[in-house]
């Protein structure tokens, strides 16, 4: 088990947005996390990258209790994330975006750039390499020197991935990558995620489009009005009566 | 001749002092995107403790220490950074407008305490009788201003110098990226309280250094100098410069006080006398409108802070269509 969550609960007032869940993600997975609007997807999820507290009940990365971490404490053990509207740091370029994230930069301290030049500068070479290697991988190569509030809002989602890429984590998790994306991006997207996946990566990937998750993940857990209605394999989901008529019920009123 | 070189050099070293403290307010602002709307209360901060810290022995307030020059200003820049700590540490949870408002609120706060606590630093009367540095050596005439300015022209270069290695280093990369998305620079395991006070106390240092450096100039400090019209004034010279980039703040600093001396001068020569009368209040409208006029039509300054790009050669094929 990678992460799990017991009993986790946050109410906004009298609204119960996360109720008790309870849920297990497996390693190696790309485990989809579905609901229609409003079902808590969004707020389970930042109870789970640190964006927010709950009320009661416990997170845990690999057996280690991190409730309540801040987000870049969680970065540091080794869960990444993307954000469901992407947020490039626009008036950065591509390649300054991705050299960012790794951890323990000496030239990251106020004095590195003064007391230990040589260090920081062989450090820098690296994580330019690296960088590079990672753009390419996510086919955003020739865009590194572009500044990264021009390019498109597919090609921010793959910028997000390079970032969180070069801290190397071990569980991935992806608010709505495909949400507003062209499906030509969406593919190459997609297609990275199952080749890191196959790499031994472990990712989860908060969906509205149903159609997406049951196509690409594996096992889904479902939500609706703050709980877990199902937690099962995706052709399972898809034999669920229970699960669709809540789905799509929803979506057929909303 | 002799005059006007003489003039130039006071109008440089005043507009140097001030390009000084503008590099401290573009490491703030430019680079970090924090909304400093007090600075002259760390410029008055600088002032204040070089002349208390090296000035001779004061009537009923704080002061003569006498200590050797180097190490008042040093002090000076320490009262800076001290005041940006503890400030800092109550007002940087706070947004953009936010902790312009509280910012300034220290500012107006430190004025004030300036005024009225004589036994501090002499309240409205200020703190006077500073001897200036190698006086005996050099004499009060043209020679010790001449080599004033030549030091304080090495310090901006200095502080360029410190400033520029800083921003294109990963230091620099992480203030950026707080500045742009705070959010996203922490989930990428950055800490932004902590990188947000580290910027907002070395840009304050530098502001002190600035007021320190003022204050050795005029050898007197007084609550007249800690006006708010000065904030707006190193203000107007960023954000005309170039906020972001440093060759601007200097830019902007020499452009704006040359206007503003220049304008002060023009009034008192061309106005009517009725006009005259108000120069200083004619003077601040200008420099109102030309903060708006600036940020209306080129609200990056003059010189634009340049995207950094760490890597040159490889990726010359332009994308265009792409988007």
């Amino acid at each position: 088990m990678i992460l799990a969550t017991e009993d986790l609960s946050l109410s906004f007032g009298t609204v119960k947005a996360v109720d008790t869940v309870s849920l297990k993600v497996r390693r190696g997975t790309i485990t989809g996390l579905i609901g229609p609007n409003g079902a808590g997807k969004s707020t389970l999820f930042n109870l789970l990258t640190g964006a927010l507290k709950p009320d009661t009940g416990a997170v845990r990365l690999e057996e280690q209790d991190i409730t309540g971490m801040s987000p870049d404490r969680l970065f540091a053990l080794g869960l990444g994330r993307t954000f469901q509207i992407a947020r490039p740091f626009a008036r950065m370029s591509v390649l300054e975006n991705v050299m960012l994230a790794p951890m323990g930069q000496i030239g990251e301290r106020i004095a590195g750039p003064f007391l230990f030049r040589g260090r920081m500068r062989a450090q820098e070479r690296l994580i330019r390499d690296k960088a590079l290697d990672v753009l390419d991988f996510v086919t955003l190569g020739p865009l590194a020197d572009h500044p990264a509030g021009k390019i498109s809002g597919g090609q921010m989602k793959l910028l997000e991935l390079a970032r969180v890429l070069m801290g190397d984590p071990k569980l991935i998790l992806l608010d709505e990558p495909a949400a507003g994306v062209n499906p030509v991006l969406t593919e190459t997207l997609i297609g990275k995620i199952e080749e890191l996946n196959r790499q031994g990566k472990t990712f989860v990937i908060i969906e509205h489009d149903m159609d997406f998750v049951m196509r690409h993940c594996d096992p889904v857990i479902a939500l609706a009005e703050g709980r877990v209605i199902f937690e099962g394999s995706s052709d399972d989901a898809l034999a669920n009566p229970v699960l669709l008529d809540a789905y799509l019920g929803a979506t057929a009123d909303g | 001749m002799i005059g006007v070189i003489s003039y130039l050099v006071f109008f440089a070293t005043t507009a140097s002092i001030l390009a000084i403290a503008v590099l401290g307010l573009n490491l703030q602002w430019g680079n970090t995107g924090l909304f400093n709307g007090g600075v002259v209360a760390f410029f008055g901060a600088g002032a204040y403790a070089t002349l208390i810290l090296g000035g001779a022995a004061q009537a009923g307030h704080l002061g003569g220490y006498g200590i050797f020059y180097p190490l008042a200003l040093l002090g000076g820049m320490v009262a800076a950074g001290l005041m940006a700590w503890i400030v800092g540490l109550l007002t940087l949870r706070l947004r953009h407008d936010y902790l312009a408002i509280a910012t300034f609120g220290v500012a107006v706060a430190f004025e004030n305490l300036m005024r009225n606590a004589e036994w501090l630093a002499g309240g409205a009367k200020g703190v006077r009788g500073f001897e200036r540095p190698l006086r005996t050596a050099l004499g009060d005439g043209f020679i010790y201003n001449l080599v004033f300015f030549v030091v304080v022209l090495l310090i901006l270069i200095l502080t360029y110098l410190f400033l520029q290695r800083l921003v294109v280093s990963p230091f620099g990369r992480l203030l950026r990226a707080i500045r742009e998305d705070e959010e996203a620079a922490q989930s990428l395991g950055k800490n932004p309280a902590r990188i947000r006070l580290i910027a907002f106390i070395t840009g304050s240092v530098i502001l002190g250094l600035a007021g320190g450096l003022y204050g050795t100039f005029y050898a007197f400090v007084s609550p007249q100098d800690v006006l708010p019209t000065l904030t707006f004034q190193i203000w107007a010279m960023l954000i005309v410069g170039g906020a972001g980039n440093n060759r601007g703040a200097i830019f902007g600093a020499f452009l704006i006080w040359g206007a503003w001396t220049a304008s002060g001068w023009a009034l008192s020569r061309f106005a009517p006398v009725e006009v005259q009368l108000y120069t200083g209040s004619v003077q601040f409208i200008l420099i109102g409108s030309v903060i708006v006029g600036m940020l209306m039509w080129r609200p990056q300054g003059f010189l634009p802070e340049r995207l950094v790009v760490s890597h040159k050669g490889k990726t010359k094929r332009k994308q265009h269509g792409e988007y």
